[in-house]
């Protein structure tokens, strides 16, 4: 395997990271969506975070990463029983199904990709060679209980990005073609990245993301010397690089992994879900999606930081990236819609 | 130090890009298909072994796929393997017509260092290789100046004691740290560029044997072409080097030095140490122009987008008049099933059995982008208090453009010329900057404004985008083409390029700002067969409303 340059090590860039790192914790935050200028190491974060991301079990060689416990729902682990089996309730794994510790996938989209490819299709090579007619899982099969990666999401056609939020928000897969009938998992979180000069996202589609994050070329020359200097390091030596940042990883991978276990159990003050509501009410926000968001981000953000209930602080420091695309969108604002709601923010906690 | 000649560029960029391939990403090579270019590729493939990709290189090509003819000559799954996935170094012709799609998976692939590319750019201002891959290519080249005297061959026979050398050049930690600064200063934003120039500088110092020397070209290969601002040291650096004579420079110094010691001078004063002295001072002059005309490509690229009319992958569809269908997709669809069904109708007489359900229809780009190109009357004529209202007007339409996802174009016209202000973008708040900053003022050049309009136009259209044209002024022209004055010829020019644009077949509306209606207006209009809306004290919205309702 190519080496990937550690998470640790990317310099600043600390709201995509935590962006990432949130939804680690909780998949059911919803996408991110990371906007800005290039050579801003988006892609290199996204990279980093397949690496940092803990194991999860999953069954050997099964294409769509299923943990194996529920056979039934996963059209590879399954056993077809004869219905006098079936009849009592029970349905078997196949004895061959092994579970294993696999990376957590994290998944590319390319650009231009076809609907066949992204949701599956009929195994044209099995069918030619074989006569047999077999699904061939897509992207969204091998994204399961991952991530999947699209770079350059604003050039993406709009029907695929449409059934990619379809799917990301059901976490299902229904395949419905040439006399094929699947429906699998597909649970997996939405990362975007893109370049707002190139073209920017449909606005309809940008609340369906959960987070939103905007970076920018650091300003500060120690910070940029500091990316230059990291980045040929790693260029020169990247097994060395990776050792020395292994503690760091690690330590951040276990704060992940506690992170995961305690979330559940984290509560909710009363007060808290006022904050949430009081900040989209002053957003003016539509639906109650980003209460939601905000509300399960500031969770996952206490679990991260081992508390073991929601505090404003957590609010605070997430509001911004859950809330930027949220905002009845002016485009003869010039003020960027960070600044808005930060504006907001600061008004509706100073009272 | 001689400023070297852009055969040496090609030279050092060549023998940098041999010697470390992968991790330097490749070459953008501006230069027409001719001797020049020839002898640098041929120079190129002596050196590395190269495949040729195409800019239209499907998933295919890139990564490989199940042969269906041999499949079903054999009968066996015959696999061919795709560029990307053999990776090494790939060149590119035409590297200006790379779509969005392809830079975006070629990306990738820069970015896992398992493939180079050397783009072989011919393209002109308004066609450029895409910026993604622009900014991950280290070394950018423009080869279109040189005639072919002046490039004698290029020898590359040592690269192979330099390869060995490679991991063991060290770069000083100070040396980074300066090229970052100078990066910065430049007005570059992207961080890969100082990574790309420290890459270089490497592998230059491996053959040259002095790191200053690499440094030297490093600079001028990476940094050199993408600086948008020269950096604001050439007045600086005359002191250290000039003779006593020149000391009554002196008091404009000082001043200079004492309002600016920050830490980031203290720093140029460093990093004046480790660079070539002349340096950054002939960078400056000598590469403005290419500067300039590295921006102007960029806002090329961005303009050409991916709004070309260009194949999207096929889809099941009905066969109507209105479709075409992919009849490779449809076989494709139909050939794994031809047993079973020759089984189910074997009285049938056709050879191949398709279905409705294998029909794909092609499909292109989208053509409903609409590019709105405004042509504004800025001049005198036209008061002041009706531009204003003008430009609430364009306000409100750009509002509406940007929900409708419409790209915008602004021209103006006043004085002696028109001006295109801004490209057909997306990008309203930009359109609104401009907008805002327009001045008024000066002599109508009507005919100058409809020529512009109508270049605007036609490069839109053939982009793939829908242009309309809408023009506000008041008719009265004032300025010929040629840029004399006087009503007459004036006016004609301005009849004479209407029916050009007419011709176009583009919808235009006409938007009479004469405080009193006249005749003129109307008269363009007719010769335009635009759709005419008088302004007479009307506000803003009223004539928005009737541009958004032509549109429509």
């Amino acid at each position: 395997m190519k080496h990937v340059f550690p998470f640790s090590a990317i310099v600043g860039q600390d709201e995509m990271k935590r962006a990432l790192i949130l939804t680690a914790i909780d998949p059911s935050i919803g996408g991110v969506l990371v906007f800005g200028d290039r050579g801003t190491g988006k892609s290199t974060a996204v990279r980093a975070l397949a690496a940092l991301l803990p194991t999860i079990s999953a069954v050997e060689n099964c294409p769509y990463n299923c943990t194996g416990k529920t056979p039934e729902t996963c059209p590879n682990c399954m056993v077809k029983l004869p219905k006098s089996q079936t009849k009592s309730g029970k349905s078997k794994a196949k004895p061959a199904n092994k579970v294993v510790k696999v990376p957590t996938p994290v998944i590319d989209l390319p650009l231009g990709a076809t609907e066949d490819r992204v949701v599956g299709a009929l195994d044209v090579e099995r069918a030619l060679t074989e006569g047999k007619k077999v699904f061939e899982p897509g992207l969204l099969a091998r994204a399961n209980r991952g991530y999947l990666y699209i770079d350059e999401a604003n050039l993406l056609e709009d029907h695929l990005v449409d059934l990619l939020l379809d799917v990301a928000q059901s976490g299902e897969n229904l395949v419905e073609r040439e006399g094929l009938s699947i429906r699998h998992d597909a649970k997996f979180v939405l990362i975007g990245s893109g370049n707002p000069e190139e073209g920017e996202l449909r606005p309809q589609l940008l609340d369906r993301f959960g987070l939103s994050v905007d970076v920018a070329s650091p300003t500060d020359l120690d910070e940029r010397v500091e990316v230059v200097k990291r980045r040929d390091a790693f260029d020169r030596d990247p097994a060395t690089f990776i050792a020395e940042w292994k503690v760091q990883d690690d330590a951040l991978r276990k704060k992940m992994i506690a992170g995961q276990k305690s979330v559940s159990k984290v509560t909710t003050p009363d007060d808290i879900l006022r904050d949430c509501a009081q900040l989209c009410i002053a957003l003016g926000s539509d639906g109650l999606r980003g209460e939601l968001t905000l509300l399960r981000t500031a969770r996952a953000h206490a679990a991260f930081e081992g508390r073991s209930e929601i505090t404003r602080e957590d609010i605070l420091a997430i509001a911004t990236s859950a809330l930027r695309h949220r905002l009845r969108r002016d485009p003869l604002d010039d003020a960027g819609s960070t600044t808005r709601v930060e504006r907001i923010i600061a008004d509706v906690f100073a009272t | 130090m001689t400023t070297p000649t852009p055969w040496e560029h090609a030279a050092q960029a060549l023998t940098a890009f041999a010697i470390d391939p992968e991790a330097l990403g490749g070459i953008w090579l501006r230069a027409r298909s001719g001797p020049v270019r020839d002898r640098f590729l041929a120079a190129l493939t002596e050196a590395l072994p190269t495949q040729k990709l195409s800019p239209l290189a499907d998933d295919e090509q890139l990564y490989g796929g199940l042969d269906v003819t041999a499949t079903l000559a054999t009968l066996k799954p015959v696999f061919t393997t795709g560029l990307i996935t053999r990776g090494g170094v790939c060149v590119t012709p035409m590297a200006e017509r790379i779509p969005a799609e392809l830079a975006g998976r070629l990306g990738a692939a820069l970015d896992s260092h398992t493939l180079s590319l050397v783009a072989l750019d011919e393209g002109t201002e308004d066609e450029s290789l895409p910026t993604a891959l622009q900014d991950r290519l280290a070394i950018h080249l423009d080869l279109d100046a040189l005639s072919f005297r002046d490039c004698p061959p290029i020898d590359l026979s040592n690269i192979e004691t330099a390869r060995t050398r490679l991991p063991t050049i060290e770069i000083p930690q100070e040396t980074i740290r300066h090229i970052t600064l100078l990066a910065a200063q430049m007005g570059i934003t992207s961080l890969r560029a100082p990574v790309h120039t420290l890459r270089v500088a490497r592998a230059l110092n491996a053959i040259h044997g002095d790191a200053e020397i690499a440094l030297h070209w490093a600079i001028r290969l990476c940094l050199a072409p993408r600086m948008l601002t020269p950096p604001p040291l050439q007045e600086d650096e005359q002191p250290e080097d000039t003779p006593p004579d020149q000391q009554q420079d002196n008091d404009g110094k000082d001043t200079n030095t004492q309002h600016s010691k920050t830490d980031e001078d203290l720093m140029l004063e460093a990093a004046k140490a480790i660079l070539p002295k002349d340096l950054l001072a002939s960078l400056a002059t000598l590469d403005m122009k290419n500067a300039a005309s590295t921006s102007g490509s960029k806002s090329g690229a961005k303009r050409s987008g991916n709004r070309r009319g260009r194949r999207l992958p096929s889809r099941r569809g009905r066969a109507s008049s209105a479709n075409r269908i992919d009849l490779l997709a449809t076989l494709h669809t139909a050939a794994p099933w031809q047993a079973p069904r020759r089984k189910a109708r074997p009285k049938d007489p056709r050879r191949i059995l398709i279905e409705p359900g294998d029909i794909h229809i092609k499909r292109t780009q989208d053509v409903s982008d609409r590019a709105i190109i405004f042509a504004v009357d800025a001049s005198g004529s036209t008061a002041l208090a009706r531009l204003a209202e003008a430009k609430g007007a364009i306000e409100i339409l750009l509002a509406e453009a940007y929900s409708r996802r419409d790209h915008v174009a602004l021209i103006s016209f006043r004085g002696e010329s028109a001006e295109l202000l801004l490209p057909p973008t997306r990008s309203i708040v930009q359109t609104k900057r401009r907008l805002a900053a327009l001045p008024g003022g000066g002599g109508t050049p009507l005919a100058a404004g409809l020529k512009t309009a109508y270049e605007v136009l036609d490069k839109a259209a053939r982009k793939g985008m829908a242009p309309t044209l809408v023009i506000l002024t008041d008719g009265v022209a004032n300025i010929a083409l040629d840029g004399e004055a006087g009503r007459g010829k004036a006016g004609e020019d301005a009849l004479e390029i209407a029916k050009a644009l007419r011709i176009q077949n583009a919808p235009i509306i006409l938007i009479d700002t004469a405080r009193r209606q006249q005749p003129l207006a109307k008269d363009l209009s007719d010769a335009l067969t635009a759709r005419y809306v008088p302004m007479p004290r009307a506000d803003a919205r009223r004539m928005a409303g009737a541009v958004s309702e032509a549109l429509t």
